[in-house]
């Protein structure tokens, strides 16, 4: 177990609500620095909630305590791309004076010449490469990837997250990690906090294949009680 | 060429510019129809103006401004779409525009259709200073904009306030807006928010040629349609449309012939 020393985010009692429709209901859990956190549930879940309340987008109670100071670097699950006319260059480009080859390399993009292509017109794969790196650009220490390969096919999936893996040990970034997929999250992932509005498991990511808490997960929402630290 | 051309031509160029740039986030935002449902916002700031004897283009902006503010805040509180709001809003406008001005014919059609005959050097320095300032002020918040177009939880990541640069837009928009009238009227200035736009879009591969090109558009429609309407003896506004279409309509063909040689 972990000393609080190196937490570097701390949830208690979090509780989102919009026009009386409760979205997390008093989500408590703690995550160590360094180490990428899945969140996984069911549509509807609040998965998406909770890392936009992290965001402090959304309004909410309960405490969030980011124990240092946070560069947060976000890679969402939608984009709306196909109607704008801007190149990958000026996209990366957003606030950024970086070395555009460069930041295609940290994300194996070796073919330059999509630089100046219309974000529009390159693959699902591509693009989610492209978010990754501009959510690398700012050198965060916090990574948020919401289904970060969505839309992208099985054998480009599996490098992604060898390279956030690698990412990740370089730089010691925190990553939180929504997704679907279980055989990414016993890979990838070193903790686990499943979500149906309440916490229905918070622990050890390895664990995501016993079926009792595959159960616990994904049967009949059970909350837990989480204590603090718990991995 | 008289005084009266030289300032409606100068006029026509910097609101052609600044209409056009503007305009060509709002045809990405997808609110083209905004864009020209919300110029005849500013009909019962015309009447008012008129009625109350003060310029009417301060209250065609104020009115502008207000209903934008309105509809922005009505959208983030109920969620309902911007193009219904602004439908509401803008019907609503022109029936209190025409109930305003229903005596006076003679205003009502100016304020229709605008009439670039009564520019004065005053009216050509405020349209000047506008246009600079709400090309510069648009240009500082672009690329949030777009960023916020793609994801909105992109730009907030990236601590962009939405709301805030939403709200600047919309002022902007509306200043622009309220300064086009006097030169196509309030019927038809959406006209330059939207085409110069969609015709750059044709022929842009980039933001940046996209942003330029809108703007370049805007004046070309704008100047020659002055020029022209002011030699053949015809009303400016209309004769303004109907070169920014055939404009498009080349784009169009230019378009279509890319595609076909790629």
């Amino acid at each position: 177990m972990a000393n609080s020393n190196g937490y570097i985010l701390k949830v208690s009692n979090l509780e989102v609500k919009i026009q009386n429709q409760v979205l997390l209901d008093h989500v408590n859990f703690n995550v160590e620095k360094g180490t990428t956190m899945a969140i996984l549930g069911p549509n509807g879940a609040g998965k998406t909630v909770l890392l936009r309340t992290l965001l402090n987008r959304v309004p909410h109670t309960g405490t969030i305590d980011w124990t240092e100071e946070v560069k947060i670097g976000y890679v969402p699950q939608y984009v709306s791309t196909a109607d704008i006319p801007m190149t990958v260059r000026e996209f990366l480009s957003i606030g950024n004076g970086v070395d555009l080859e460069s930041t295609l390399d940290k994300v194996r993009l070796t073919d330059k010449s999509i630089l100046d292509k219309r974000l529009g017109v390159v693959s699902g794969g591509q693009l989610r490469r492209i978010l990754i790196a501009w959510a690398l650009n700012d050198n965060p220490n916090v990574l948020f990837l919401d289904e970060p390969t969505s839309g992208v096919d099985m054998d480009s999936e599996e490098p992604i997250y060898l390279m956030l893996n690698e990412f990740k040990k370089e730089h010691k970034i925190t990553i939180f990690l929504i997704t679907h997929n279980i055989h990414i999250v016993q890979e990838y992932a070193d903790s686990l906090l499943a979500l149906n509005k309440c916490v229905t498991y918070c622990g050890a990511a390895a664990k995501i294949i016993e079926p009792d808490i595959q159960r616990q997960i994904y049967g009949e929402p059970v909350c837990v009680e989480t204590m603090r630290g718990e991995r | 060429m008289s005084e009266v051309v030289i300032y409606s031509l100068v006029t026509a160029i910097f609101v052609g510019v600044s209409a056009g740039y503007l305009g060509s986030l709002m045809v990405l935002e997808k609110m083209a129809l905004v864009g020209d449902a919300l110029s005849h916002v500013a009909l019962p700031g015309l009447a008012i103006g008129v009625l109350f004897n003060f310029d009417p283009l301060v209250g065609a902006f104020a009115f502008l401004f207000a209903s934008a503010v309105i509809i922005w805040h009505i959208q983030r509180v109920t969620k309902i779409s911007f193009e219904a709001l602004v439908g509401a809003m803008f019907t609503f406008a022109l029936a209190l525009g025409i109930l305003l001005m229903g005596n006076d014919l003679e205003t009502l059609e100016e304020a229709l259709f605008g009439d670039i005959t009564q520019v004065t050097v005053y009216y050509m320095g405020a349209a000047v200073v506008i246009s600079i300032v709400a090309v510069f002020l648009t240009k500082l918040i672009y690329k949030k904009l777009v960023l916020a177009m793609i994801s909105e939880d992109l730009a907030i990541a990236k601590g962009i306030n939405i709301a805030k640069t939403n709200l600047l837009y919309l002022f902007l928009v509306s200043l622009v807006v309220a300064i086009g009238i006097q030169i196509v009227g309030t019927l038809l200035v959406g006209f330059l928010v939207i085409v110069p736009a969609i015709a750059a879009k044709n022929l842009s591969g980039n933001m940046r040629k996209y942003s330029i090109y809108s703007a370049v558009f805007g004046a070309a429609s704008a100047v020659p349609g002055i020029l022209l309407a002011n030699s053949l003896s015809l009303p400016p506004g209309p004769v303004v449309v109907v070169v920014g279409i055939s404009i498009f309509a080349a784009t169009v063909l230019i378009n279509w012939r890319m595609k076909l040689t790629s």
